[in-house]
């Protein structure tokens, strides 16, 4: 088992004709992923990589039987791609693109919550289930199938993090990158319960960053409901107050996102938190031979 | 982004709301000759991107022509918070009655523009709302409808502002909203809102930020940008395209991804150096972005070192070390470099590193203890 991925989740992409689109639906089919078709306004009736191309998400759903997507549109489109899936019925959403307007996201939000779709991102790598498939960007060989849940605010830090797991041996039933803009579809709090319920996850890793107060009601969900283990890292620590430290949500405003108040609040909910990236699979390590210790 | 007091005032007049009649002087004479066509007592105040500019002694009253252009020969030219004055707004003093905060924020909980609204005025919100919350009354915009004019009247009433300022305060924050949905701000502020001893109601201070991704289709404003004197670098990074925060260390840090950029600042420190600045070169950078992202950061006088750590996916380890090569010849002599590769083609590019003499490391903690080694070795 894992999370939100499956066999039968039928997967489609937006902006499928693009450059981007094109070398990431390679990738994806590479990785097993069961990709049914793809989209791009006007370009209707071709094929890529041996998908048929339609001109609307709706036409590719009644075609297809798509039920989940991935958009690769310019950031100028984007919001309206997001709306466009999740009002033909696609229930799982990644959005990719990066740098949409803030107030786009306002808008499009509203019409994914009306239509009960969940939105990965946007400005994200996707997600990925070793041995099942992978929705977005993310480097599909850096992954083993294992027992930890993976969630993080960046991309390359991610890849970096799981790298280091699969070579001290541990596995990874799903990986996400929840996004780095202020208005993203999931939090870290969605993404702990669906971990908590998934047979598959005994270890739950969060990364988190400066900015916003994400990895704070994280802390009080896991501390009032989470019954598996977490270890958390968060960065940014030498990140300065004001500045936007690349990704548009990384800002520190007033007292507001502070790693330190991030690393503060997990550790009150009896998260132990990673000093740096090397010390997780350590930590990952202890939960996991704690839960077995304790089944013996 | 950020623009300045008399910009953020010149948005609000375009969608009706009233402000303070004045206009922009850069010599104290300028001032002078505004101050007389306006006629009586003016306030002189400093256009810098901070707050805290009153404190800080950049507004002052001038209460005749002749005082206005002293008072500005004494805030022209002056250092508040680091930056440099050279432009006043010179407006009409007005006889005050009372002062109010409207303000409208993107608020990442309720995905969604939120206003604020309180009776205190003229002071700093986030102290307000500190001390006293209840000061403060908020409402979730419904980006379906917008403000509505009643909505707008609700929330002044519910904040207590008196019966004199509900109907013209009233059309000033559905103007508001309107202003901040279509201009792609992340933040409009108007404080103070003041009532006047006349009646009338007008914005005497007002501050907007543009959210960097609506600048493609808010050219206007996209052309107001300016370089802040304390980052004279991170402007000409923008110019040129690079994602760059200049920090006040004297080791340069140039990875791809800001989470990863980010963890390698920390790993920095966490080493006993101190990061000059924040620099991701993005997904799938080719040779002569890192090359530029190179000589870009051994520009910055500061830096004494540089790191670069690549994990590479869709970013390629040759393209990269090609970069660096290339970039080698144009930076300062003995500038040392360590550059860490991992992922797709890390091989070929160390391979290509190590032919041209160049020191690479393992991983990120051996990348960062190596490059603090060798700064601490060249003090």
């Amino acid at each position: 088992m894992s999370i939100l991925l499956n066999k039968d989740t039928r997967v489609i992409v937006q902006g499928i004709t693009g450059r981007e689109g094109q070398f990431h639906t390679r990738n994806m089919k590479n990785a097993g992923t069961n990709l049914v078709g793809g989209v791009t306004p006007g370009k209707g009736g071709m094929t890529v990589e041996g998908l048929p191309v339609f001109d609307t998400v709706k036409q590719a759903v009644a075609q297809t039987g798509a039920t989940a997507s991935c958009i690769f549109v310019p950031a100028p489109g984007a919001a309206d791609a997001i709306m466009e899936a999740a009002s033909a019925g696609i229930k799982l959403i990644v959005c990719i693109s990066e740098n949409i307007p803030v107030i786009d996201m306002t808008r499009a939000m509203l019409v994914v919550r009306e239509y009960g779709a969940r939105l990965i991102g946007p400005n994200c790598p996707g997600m990925c289930t070793p041995g099942i498939g992978k929705i977005g960007i993310i480097p599909y060989q850096i992954f083993q199938p294992g027992p930890v849940g993976f969630i993080s605010r960046s991309g390359t830090a991610t890849y970096e993090v799981v790298s280091l797991l699969t070579e001290a041996g541990i596995g990874q039933s799903t990986c996400i990158g929840i996004g780095g803009d202020p208005i993203i579809g999931s939090t870290f709090t969605d993404y702990l319960k669906m971990f908590e319920t998934d047979p598959q996850t005994q270890v739950v890793v969060m990364c988190g960053e400066i900015g916003g107060s994400d990895e704070e009601d994280a802390a009080e969900y896991i501390k009032a409901s989470m019954k598996k283990p977490v270890v958390a890292f968060i960065s940014g620590r030498t990140a300065p107050a004001g500045k936007r430290m690349g990704h548009a949500g990384a800002i520190i405003s007033g007292n507001t996102g502070t790693a330190q108040g991030k690393v503060a609040a997990l550790q009150a909910a009896g998260v132990p938190v990673a000093d740096t990236i090397f010390d997780i699979p350590v930590l990952v390590e202890e939960a996991l031979s704690k839960l077995r210790r304790e089944r013996l | 982004m950020k623009i300045h007091e008399y910009q953020a005032e010149d948005i609000l007049a375009r969608y009706g709301i009233p402000v303070m009649p004045g206009k922009v002087a850069t010599t104290p004479e300028e001032a002078e000759a505004i101050a007389r066509e306006l006629g009586g007592p003016v306030v002189v105040k400093a256009q810098v991107y901070v707050g805290g500019r009153g404190k800080a002694g950049g507004v002052k009253p001038g209460r005749t022509p002749e005082e206005a252009r002293e008072v500005a020969s004494q805030i022209l030219g002056m250092d508040i918070k680091g930056l440099k004055v050279e432009k006043v707004l010179v407006t009409s003093m007005l006889d005050i009655a009372e002062e109010y905060y409207m303000g409208i924020i993107i608020d990442r909980k309720s995905q969604a523009p939120v206003i604020m609204v309180s009776r205190a005025g003229g002071m700093d919100i986030e102290e307000v709302a500190a001390t006293s919350p209840e000061k403060i009354i908020k409402h979730v915009i419904d980006m379906r409808s917008g403000l509505r004019p009643f909505e707008a009247r609700d929330i002044l009433a519910r904040a207590g502002l008196p019966s004199i300022v509900i109907s013209k305060g009233g059309a000033i924050l559905t103007a508001l909203a309107k202003a901040f949905i279509e201009s792609d701000a992340n933040i409009a502020e108007i404080n103070p809102l003041v009532l006047t001893h006349d009646g009338q109601v007008l914005a005497a201070d007002a501050k907007i930020v543009i959210d960097d991704n609506g600048l493609y289709r808010q050219k206007e404003y996209a052309s107001w940008a300016e370089p802040e004197e304390s980052n004279p670098l991170e402007f000409r990074a923008k110019q040129e395209g690079l994602t760059y925060v200049k920090l006040n260390g004297d080791i340069g840090i140039i990875g791809n991804g800001a989470g990863l950029v980010m963890t390698t600042l920390d790993m920095v420190a966490r080493s006993g150096g101190k990061p000059a600045n924040f620099l991701d070169i993005g997904g799938g950078a080719k040779a002569e972005v890192m090359e530029k992202a190179l000589r870009f950061v051994a520009s910055d006088p500061d830096v004494r070192g540089i790191l670069v750590n690549i994990f590479g996916g869709i970013t390629r380890g040759e393209e990269v070390a090609r970069g660096v090569i290339q970039a080698q010849a144009h930076l300062p002599h003995g500038m040392p470099i360590v550059v860490r590769l991992s992922g797709t083609g890390a091989e070929e590019g160390k391979a290509m590193l190590k032919d041209a003499g160049l020191e690479w490391a393992r991983d990120m903690r051996d990348g960062a203890q190596k490059v603090v080694a060798a700064v601490e070795a060249r003090n």
